[in-house]
């Protein structure tokens, strides 16, 4: 599933800052909260992710040791040793495990460039840390855990119906 | 017949048993074994876990040192072995002579499975294996015919399991070094085929180009479905012929022979992919489960949905059913 129009056209206006902000709220919780992902990254870890949603405007790249995130518009040449590209709802399936990311790159759905070995050190240290953006997500909201976990999960739902992600 | 299931990780290998396994194999994260995949793998108190939790949930776990000891450094080989004994592993999975010999010496009640990397293929090998070092289990290479395995297994004094599911490798394993050739790794000596290290992606117009060291192994049209970027699957120019060399980009399936599977002799079906991720170990290994249960009419559609899930998302019978070119 592609995220539908009228939802993207915003982040072609909102402030790159305020993006980043936000995104760089969930991220460094998700690290608090799957700390086993350093260890599977070993020295991976501080290279430089790239992910560049289809669907969207953006371009995040990531630096896992340093909890840093930066956001980019597109088109946009990220400094990244490692790229990777897909419609956003697959990036985050594949970011809690739900999607097999060898199975996308045959249909051709996902590209991965730059330094594989680190690509698929984060991929491996993904599938096994077991992130259920739902529940993460809601354990940072605080009094509106409830409201947040609910939203997401209905979301999600949606997102996944008809993907290969049989898998919960 | 059982079913022996892989996994990567422990979320995978949590999967695998939740969905029916009957066992799960696994690896330590390093180069004792053939999946030594950067992220992947499970250390020894990882490994402690798993097993518990095949256990409270009856199934087995058999642990994989099936790459050959680097001369001088047995050590590491040998330590896996008195970690995955203690840890109170089912079985283990080895290929070199020399680590059989030690396991076989130091914990004769240890179950010993001979790997599929050990390329043991006829009845003198699987019989001295069985004499030498009290194999129980051959895994046997993915070259042989169904017949082929119904005449071995008359001859043979140990158990047969075969892979019926996922990658496909075409050679004689554990002896293939197309990959050493290439990229100076190898599956045997590194546990790596075409190591990430040396695989790149690039793009070209629309066309998406593999490379693994200093050699071109892919050039996939738009449209056309991907593979792994393996010597052993890549297309290549070879006289006025543009085609591939040994196999397609393809993987195996030979679950609608499990009957026939079931009268060579064969009593444990495996399914290849300690390299996938846990979505692919739970749909893969779910939907065997129901095909082994389900009537032989059932099998095809249940299984047909598992192609998109293939390299080059087809799947083909390999050598069960085919001769070499």
């Amino acid at each position: 599933m592609e995220l539908p129009r009228p939802l993207v056209a915003p982040l072609a206006v909102v402030p790159i800052p305020l993006i980043e902000m936000a995104v760089k709220h969930v991220f460094s919780s998700l690290l608090k909260r799957h700390p086993a992902l350093f260890e599977r990254l070993a020295e991976h870890k501080v290279k430089r992710y790239a992910f560049s949603p289809a669907d969207l405007p953006v371009v995040f790249v990531v630096q896992p040791s340093g909890a840093a995130l930066s956001v980019m518009r597109k088109p946009a040449d990220p400094a990244a040793d490692a790229v990777v590209e897909g419609p956003l709802f697959q990036l985050l399936a594949l970011l809690e495990g739900r999607c097999d990311a060898d199975a996308l790159f045959f249909s051709r759905s996902l590209s991965v460039t730059g330094d594989m070995e680190a690509m698929l050190a984060l991929r491996n240290a993904l599938d096994g840390c077991e992130i259920d953006l739902p529940r993460d997500l809601g354990a940072s909201a605080g009094p509106l855990a409830p409201l947040v976990s609910r939203t997401a999960e209905a979301i999600r739902r949606r997102a996944l119906a008809g993907e290969n992600a049989a898998w919960n | 017949m059982e079913l022996i299931c892989p996994a990567g990780t422990p979320a995978a290998f949590r999967e695998a048993v939740d969905s029916g396994a009957d066992a799960v194999y696994c690896g330590f994260r390093d180069e004792t074994n053939a999946r030594n995949f950067p992220g992947l793998n499970f250390s020894r108190e990882e490994l402690g876990e798993a097993i518990g939790y095949a256990r409270r949930k009856g199934a087995q776990t058999f642990v994989a040192l099936n790459t050959f000891m680097r001369a001088g450094h047995e050590r590491l080989w040998y330590q896996a072995a008195a970690d995955a004994v203690r840890l109170g592993a089912d079985a283990l999975i080895l290929a070199d002579f020399g680590l059989m010999a030690h396991v076989a010496e130091t914990y004769p009640e240890q179950r010993l499975h001979v790997s599929v990397q050990a390329s043991a293929s006829n009845p003198d090998a699987v019989n001295f294996l069985v004499e030498a070092f009290g194999a129980k289990r051959v895994v046997l290479p993915r070259t042989l015919t169904i017949s082929d395995i119904a005449r071995l297994a008359g001859q043979i004094r140990c158990e047969i399991e075969v892979f019926v599911f996922g990658g496909l490798c075409v050679m004689a394993e554990g002896r293939c070094a197309l990959s050493s050739y290439a990229t100076g790794k190898s599956p045997n000596m590194n546990g790596v085929c075409s190591p990430a290290s040396h695989v790149r992606y690039r793009h070209d117009g629309g066309d998406l180009v593999s490379e693994l060291g200093a050699y071109t192994i892919n050039r996939f049209p738009r449209e056309e479905a991907a593979g792994y970027p393996t010597l052993c699957k890549g297309r290549f120019d070879i006289a006025d012929a543009s085609g591939y060399a040994f196999e397609d980009p393809v993987s195996l399936d030979v679950m609608d022979q499990i009957d026939a599977l079931r009268e060579a002799g064969v009593s444990a079906l495996k399914i290849e992919g300690r390299q996938r991720g846990k979505a692919y170990v739970a749909e893969v290994v779910s939907t065997l489960r129901k095909a082994l249960d389900a009537r032989p009419e059932e099998r095809q559609a249940l299984l047909a949905r598992l192609k998109l899930l293939s390299e080059g998302q087809r799947t083909t019978s390999g050598a069960y059913e085919k001769r070499w070119r």
